[in-house]
């Protein structure tokens, strides 16, 4: 009796097991699909982007379509026939039926003879050749139509991403992101670094008051700064530049830098920072030597943060450096493709891929950083 | 171009070095400088001491408060100037900009659709996350499951609308389907539609973006908030013959409310800041129009910074509230 509720028991727990891990399965799928879908369809060719969806890569891709076979131009007189001949398929691809009406557009096989008026006869081979005969000279005109459904095998490409990193401008605009990231993170890190260490270890009037203001920047938004800090900028001379969205984005980072890197160093012990003054040390000298190698991990966790957000950044972009082709960003280059390239989906895949690669890497690479900086500082919102 | 790229390459390093050997060497200097002025010896050792104490928070906080009071206090009082003025801030007009607002069509529909958007995103997004975190944190392979489900997080919100594009595509009657959800409505035997001109449910396939986005947040932090729940909790439950939805719902989740607040704020002020996904994937046509993208098209489209910046303030106004509970939190927690 006691067995076989223990058994009852077990069986529930490994159903559960089962359950909870077919319902993470599909949790994970379910999130990780999209992304897949355009990394597959970046490596396509374009025709197929279009013809098959993505997840049907790794078959033939069967396409309808019609070509026009020559004109008068192009005949030539063969004994006493006219003949016009010439090839339907792209390259790579097998014909599989052809027509030569829109009603009717896969009525032959490869190798048919279509009987057309006027003793007109067509015949298209499976290698896509086609021979239009007819007893007397072809009149003017333009050259009839030839229905084909064709078979494409897979195809996968690395061409989009040589194409849009040297031709369409992606190549130029990663190195601007590049010249726009790096001093944008690297700059308030420093700064934020000895406001934090004042805000954690120095006592002075109006301590708790700084760390309220600043818990309440936190969460400012960005859309009511733009026009007053372009006006500003425009007043002094900046412009759009560099330099104007370095330090947008420095004053833009800071509410969150010293608020992660506070909350972190006002958790350092006590005991280390009182023996190093009563040693005489001064406080320059304990903010460098014993509390910045000490605030590694809340460093390190803030650069992800500031990183990914100036990369994958598009507002601060569009308004501090503009749209101009030469210092364009690569979401302000995605953005501008969706709008005028919609249709070039390979092109658009490729972008967008090139775009995301850098943040997928240092996110896989420093997780552990940026949950640690999650965790500490999870007021912060966009 | 090479030339170009080399001059830009140069010019971003030169700007590292001048700001990093700018701010140590302010640091460094200005430190310098006030023990020469103040030295901590001879007779009014006492009273140098003192002020140089007083002094030296603010060489510390010296560039981090002008940085944070140019780049974010004052435009917030210029903004208030900026929605009393005219298009280009010329004459005052009282209070016309606002009377605008409260009459304008696109404002009520971006006030309706950015209601929905704090309706839905921040409860899709937690729920989504709590049960990933329920899920992956009692799982072998956990631990790759939550980065896959984080992954969107380190995607910008450009490149998530081009993820999103291929899955809402819409081919027209008689093409085959290349957008996931297309072919999906169709293999069940729906009729697929251009989805993102649908108005209601284009907000909604807009919405899901950000949830795929954020869920990823949600589960990373009510994960660790799910690990820190005192064991013996869930034991005692369990000796009682508690079932494990049981144990989750009513002795767990009750223990995280206050991270759960804290995910769904966090949440709520990326929802009233959206605007990237809006413009790159319908720009606000189609009836999708939200706050942060009609700021964008009256600042840039329409170069009214009067009107712009009223659309900003209520952005502004809207925050407020989690501004200020965030700052008790803080306060709460420094006492």
């Amino acid at each position: 009796m006691n067995d076989r509720v223990e058994d009852g028991a077990a069986g529930r727990s490994a159903a559960l097991v089962w359950a909870v891990n077919i319902a993470a399965a599909a949790l994970v799928l379910l999130w990780t699909i999209p992304t897949v879908g355009l990394l597959v369809s970046s490596f396509r060719d374009r025709d197929q982007i279009i013809t098959s969806g993505w997840w049907r890569a790794a078959f033939s891709s069967t396409a309808n379509d019609f070509v026009r076979a020559g004109t008068a131009a192009d005949q030539v007189q063969e004994g006493d026939v006219f003949v016009i001949s010439g090839n339907v398929l792209p390259s790579k691809a097998e014909l599989k039926s052809w027509g030569v009406s829109s009603k009717a557009p896969a009525a032959y096989q490869p190798g048919d003879i279509a009987e057309l008026k006027d003793g007109q006869r067509l015949t298209v081979s499976d290698k896509g050749d086609y021979r239009l005969t007819s007893p007397t000279a072809f009149p003017e005109g333009r050259g009839m139509r030839i229905f084909v459904t064709t078979v494409a095998p897979p195809r996968l490409t690395t061409g989009n991403y040589a194409r849009v990193i040297t031709a369409e401008g992606i190549g130029r605009a990663f190195l601007n992101t590049m010249t726009v990231t790096i001093p944008a993170t690297v700059i308030p890190i420093l700064i934020a670094a000895f406001a934090a260490y004042a805000l954690a270890w120095m006592r002075f009037p109006g301590r708790a008051l700084l760390v309220a203001t600043i818990v309440g920047l936190l969460v400012v938004p960005l859309q009511l700064a733009l026009i007053p800090l372009l006006k500003l900028h425009n007043q002094i001379g900046l412009n759009q530049s560099y330099l104007g969205i370095w330090l947008a984005h420095t004053g833009f980072g800071l509410p969150l830098a010293i608020y992660l890197l506070r909350n972190y160093m006002v958790g350092l012990p006590r005991e280390i920072i009182e023996s190093a003054r009563v040693d005489g040390a001064t406080e320059f000298q304990i903010f460098r030597r014993i509390v910045l190698p000490l605030s590694f991990p809340a460093l390190a966790s803030f650069a992800i943060f500031q990183f990914l957000w100036v990369w994958n950044d598009l507002l601060v972009a569009t308004v501090f450096l503009g749209n101009a082709t030469d210092t364009q960003v690569m979401t302000g280059a995605l953005r501008a493709l969706l709008g005028s390239r919609g249709g070039d989906w390979e092109i658009l895949a490729a972008s967008a891929f090139v775009s995301i690669a850098v943040p997928l890497i240092v996110f896989f690479a420093l997780q552990k950083y940026l949950v640690r900086g999650l965790l500490a500082g999870s007021v912060k919102g966009g | 171009m090479d030339q170009s790229l080399m001059t830009q390459a140069v010019s971003a390093l030169s700007t590292i070095v001048i700001g990093v050997f700018g701010c140590v060497g302010w640091f460094w200097l200005s430190n310098l400088a006030l023990d020469a002025a103040l030295p901590p010896r001879g007779e009014k050792i006492g009273r140098n001491l003192a002020l140089a104490a007083a002094i030296r928070p603010w060489l510390f906080l010296g560039p981090a408060l002008i940085a944070l009071g140019v780049y974010l206090v004052y435009p917030i009082f210029v903004s208030i100037w900026l929605s009393f003025h005219d298009t280009r801030g010329d004459a005052f007009v009282g209070l016309a900009n606002y009377r605008w607002l409260l009459a304008d069509s696109k404002f009520h529909e971006s006030l309706r659709n950015n209601a929905l958007w704090l309706v839905v995103v921040p409860s899709f997004s937690t729920l989504c996350g709590l049960i990933a975190a329920a899920l992956t944190d009692r799982i072998r392979w956990g631990n790759l499951a939550k980065s896959l489900i984080f992954m969107p997080m380190a995607v910008s919100f450009v490149g998530a609308a081009v993820v999103w594009k291929f899955v809402y595509d819409y081919r027209g009657e008689g093409q085959p389907e290349i957008g996931l959800l297309s072919a999906l409505v169709t293999h069940l035997g729906g009729t697929a539609q251009a989805w993102l001109t649908v108005p209601g449910w284009n907000s909604i396939l807009l919405m899901v973006v950000l949830i795929w986005i954020q869920t990823g947040f949600a589960m990373v932090i009510l994960s660790a908030a799910l690990r820190g729940i005192p064991e013996e909790t869930v034991e005692a439950a369990t000796i009682d013959g508690a079932t494990p939805l049981q144990i989750f719902f009513r002795i767990k989740v009750p223990q995280i409310w206050g991270t759960i607040a804290v995910v769904w704020t966090t949440i709520t002020i990326t929802v009233l800041k959206v605007f990237d996904i809006v413009l790159t994937m319908t720009n606000g046509q189609w009836g999708t129009q939200v706050m942060a993208n009609l700021m964008f098209d009256w600042m840039f489209r329409a170069n009214d910074s009067g009107r712009a910046s009223t659309v900003a303030l209520v952005i502004m106004l809207l925050v407020t509230p989690i501004m200020i509970w965030n700052i008790r939190n803080a306060n709460r927690e420094m006492r």
